[in-house]
C-alpha cells in the first residue's frame, strides 16, 4: 500500500526507538493518515446520507484532483517556489483541485445521477460504479500525457512522484527518537479547520438547514419550498470540493500519487463512513481517524501485508455487534 | 352556490396523473372557493392522497389543468407551489424526526426572509397548539403521533399559506387529539384560511366542511354541499358505515 510507505520511512528514525517512542510515531502517523481519510469519508458519508447511494466513484475523483495539482506543478514550475511562495503553492493547489473536484462532482451528478432519481437504487449504484471506472480512466490518459512531471508520459499506470512542497525536517529536532514534521501539522492545520466550517454550515446556515431535511424526508422538504435537486447538487459540490482538499494534502503528505490512489484511499475512506456509521459526519471523522490509527498500528506492530485483513476484520466486527457503526445510533444526524 | 359565492381559488380539471404505465387519477375535476373547507372523501387507495401530490406539483400530471389564484401549475416545480400559498400537511405527518420542533416549524418558513413576521406566525402555531411551544426543543421523532400531526399543520402554517391541503390528519391519532385538531381545522377556517381536507373519517369531514366530493377508483363520483353528503344514501352506505 502506498500510505504504508509513509510508515516505513519515517520509522527509521536516527536514535534507537523505545517502545513508548514507537508507539507515539504509529500514533502521529496515523491521526495525519486519519484525517485525510476522514476529509475523504465526508464526501461518502454526505451523499449517502441526502440521496442513500454509496458513491463509488468519490475516490477516483480525488485521483483526478491530485492530477490536476500534479499538472499545475509542472506546468506553472511551482517546484521552484520556496518560502512565501511555497505556501502560495500550496494554498493555489489546494484550492484549484477542491473547485475542480467540486466542479466535477456536481457534473456527475447532474449528468449520470439525477436522471436517475426516482428509479430503482440499483440504477443509481450501477450508474456510480460506472462513473468509478470512467475517471480511473481519464486518470490514466492522464498519466500517460507527454510532461516531465509525469515522467514523460512513458508509463501512464506508475506512480508519479509529487514534489516536497513542504518540508520534511522533524520540527523536534533531528536527534529527537520520535519525528513531527510540517507535513503532520499542515495536514491538521487545513482539515481541522475544515472539519469545523462543514459542522457549522450544516448546522446552522439556511442551506444545511435544507440539506438535514432532504436527507430526512425529500417529499416533506419539497413540501416546505426547497428545491431538493439544488440541494443535493450542492452536497456533491460541498464534498467533492472536500475530497478536492484531500487529495492535494495526501499528494503532499505522502509524495507520490497514482492513478489507483482513488480506490486504495477511497477504499479506506468509505470504510471509515461506514464504521463511524454512514450519513453521519462526526462518524466520518471519528471512522477516519480509527482507520488511520489501526493501519499505522497493524503497519508497526503487525505487518503491512496484513493490515487490509485487520481494518476489514474490525469493520465486520464492528458491524456484527453495532450494525449502525460507531456515532451511527438512533440520534445519527443524517448529512 | 349562489352568484355571490367567493371566487375560486384552486381549480383542478380533468386531471389524470399515475406510477408506471397506468393512471391513478382519470380526468378528476374539483374546485376550492376562497374561505371554504372542501372535503376530498373516499376508500384507502382511492386516489385521495395522489390528486393532493399532484396538485403540490410532487407528482407527475398526465393531462388536465391546475390553476391556482389564476396561475397555471402544469410547469410549476413543487418548491414554488408552497411560494406561491398552497401548502400541503402530507399523510403520515412527514416531519423532519431529527430536527427540534422548532427546527422543523422554522422549515415550514423555508421561503420567508421577514424574520419578525416569522416569529409572529410562531407564536400563533405555538398558540393554536400549546404543547408545540411546550415541546420546542425536543427532536420531533420523539413527538406522539397526535403531536406530530399538530407539527404538521403548524409547520404548513409557517409558509403563509392561502390554501390548507390536509391529508387524513386524524389517521391513527388518540380520539381525544382527534377532536383537537378537528377544533383546529374549524379554527383556522374561521380565521379565513381555504382547506382541502382529504379524510377517511368522512362524518367528521362533511360535518366540518361546506362542500365535499366522493372519489371512487381515481373517479369523483360524486359532489354536494357537506349536509347533502351526509344525508345521501349511497355515501351512507358507502362511507357511513350505515
Amino acid at each position: 500500500m502506498i500510505m504504508s510507505q509513509a510508515v516505513v520511512s519515517e520509522s527509521v528514525a536516527p536514535v534507537a526507538m523505545g517502545w513508548g517512542d514507537v508507539l507515539s510515531q504509529q500514533l502521529i502517523t496515523g491521526v495525519s493518515n486519519g484525517m485525510i481519510i476522514a476529509m475523504i469519508a465526508i464526501g461518502y458519508t454526505m451523499v449517502y446520507g441526502i440521496i442513500e447511494l454509496i458513491n463509488f466513484a468519490h475516490g477516483d475523483l480525488c485521483t483526478l484532483g491530485s492530477f490536476l495539482a500534479l499538472t499545475m506543478v509542472g506546468a506553472l514550475g511551482m517546484e521552484a517556489w520556496a518560502g512565501m511562495g511555497g505556501t502560495a503553492a500550496v494554498v493555489t493547489l489546494l484550492i484549484s483541485s477542491a473547485v475542480f473536484c467540486g466542479a466535477l462532482n456536481w457534473t456527475i451528478d447532474r449528468v449520470a445521477y439525477r436522471p436517475l432519481r426516482g428509479k430503482p437504487k440499483l440504477a443509481l449504484l450501477v450508474s456510480a460504479i460506472g462513473c468509478s471506472f470512467i475517471l480511473v480512466n481519464i486518470a490514466l490518459f492522464w498519466g500517460g500525457l507527454p510532461m516531465e512531471v509525469f515522467g514523460g508520459g512513458n508509463q501512464a499506470a506508475a506512480p508519479k512522484d509529487f514534489p516536497s512542497l513542504i518540508s520534511n525536517e522533524n520540527l523536534l529536532g533531528a536527534q529527537s527518537a520520535i519525528t513531527v514534521t510540517w507535513r503532520d501539522l499542515f495536514v491538521v492545520i487545513v482539515t481541522v479547520p475544515l472539519m469545523i466550517g462543514l459542522t457549522w454550515l450544516v448546522k446552522s446556515t439556511r442551506l444545511g438547514k435544507a440539506m438535514r431535511a432532504v436527507a430526512q424526508n425529500p417529499i416533506a422538504a419539497a413540501l416546505m419550498g426547497i428545491d431538493v435537486n439544488r440541494v443535493i447538487g450542492s452536497t456533491f459540490l460541498i464534498g467533492g470540493a472536500l475530497g478536492g482538499f484531500a487529495s492535494v494534502i495526501y499528494a503532499l503528505y505522502n509524495n507520490t500519487i497514482s492513478f489507483q490512489m482513488g480506490y486504495r484511499t477511497g477504499m479506506d475512506a468509505f470504510t471509515a463512513a461506514v464504521l463511524g456509521g454512514i450519513g453521519s459526519l462526526p462518524g466520518a471523522v471519528v471512522g477516519g481517524i480509527v482507520i488511520g490509527l489501526v493501519r499505522a498500528l497493524s503497519d508497526g506492530y503487525i505487518e503491512a501485508r496484513w493490515t487490509n485483513s485487520v481494518v476489514f476484520g474490525i469493520l465486520i466486527l464492528t458491524l456484527v455487534f453495532r450494525p449502525s457503526g460507531i456515532l451511527g445510533a438512533k440520534l445519527r444526524e443524517k448529512v | 352556490m349562489s352568484n355571490n359565492s367567493p371566487p375560486v381559488l384552486l381549480s383542478v380539471r380533468g386531471v389524470s396523473a399515475g406510477y408506471g404505465p397506468s393512471d391513478v387519477l382519470h380526468t378528476v375535476s374539483l374546485e376550492v372557493r376562497e374561505r371554504e373547507i372542501v372535503t376530498l372523501i373516499g376508500a384507502n387507495g382511492a386516489g385521495k392522497s395522489t390528486t393532493l401530490m399532484t396538485i403540490s406539483r410532487i407528482q407527475k400530471l398526465r393531462a388536465g389543468v391546475i390553476e391556482f389564484a389564476g396561475h397555471n401549475l402544469a410547469s410549476t416545480p413543487p418548491d414554488q407551489v408552497v411560494g406561491m400559498g398552497l401548502a400541503q400537511v402530507p399523510e403520515g405527518r412527514r416531519i423532519f424526526p431529527r430536527l427540534t420542533v422548532r427546527e422543523n416549524l422554522e422549515m415550514g418558513g423555508f421561503l420567508r426572509h421577514d424574520q419578525a413576521a416569522m416569529n409572529r406566525d410562531l407564536e400563533r402555531v405555538y398558540a393554536l397548539f400549546p404543547i408545540l411551544k411546550e415541546r420546542d426543543r425536543q427532536q420531533g421523532g420523539t413527538l406522539s403521533g397526535g403531536e406530530q400531526q399538530m407539527l404538521a399543520i403548524g409547520r404548513a402554517l409557517m409558509s403563509e399559506p392561502r390554501m390548507l391541503m390536509m391529508d387524513e390528519p386524524s389517521m391513527g391519532i388518540a380520539p381525544i387529539l382527534v377532536v383537537r385538531i378537528f377544533q383546529a381545522i374549524k379554527q383556522l377556517r374561521d380565521e379565513g384560511m381555504t382547506i382541502l381536507l382529504v379524510e377517511q373519517n368522512a362524518r367528521a369531514a362533511l360535518r366540518l366542511a361546506d362542500r365535499g366530493y366522493v372519489m371512487e377508483t381515481g373517479s369523483i363520483t360524486l359532489s354536494g354541499l357537506g349536509r347533502e353528503l351526509l344525508d345521501d344514501r349511497r355515501v351512507q352506505e358507502a362511507y357511513l358505515g350505515e
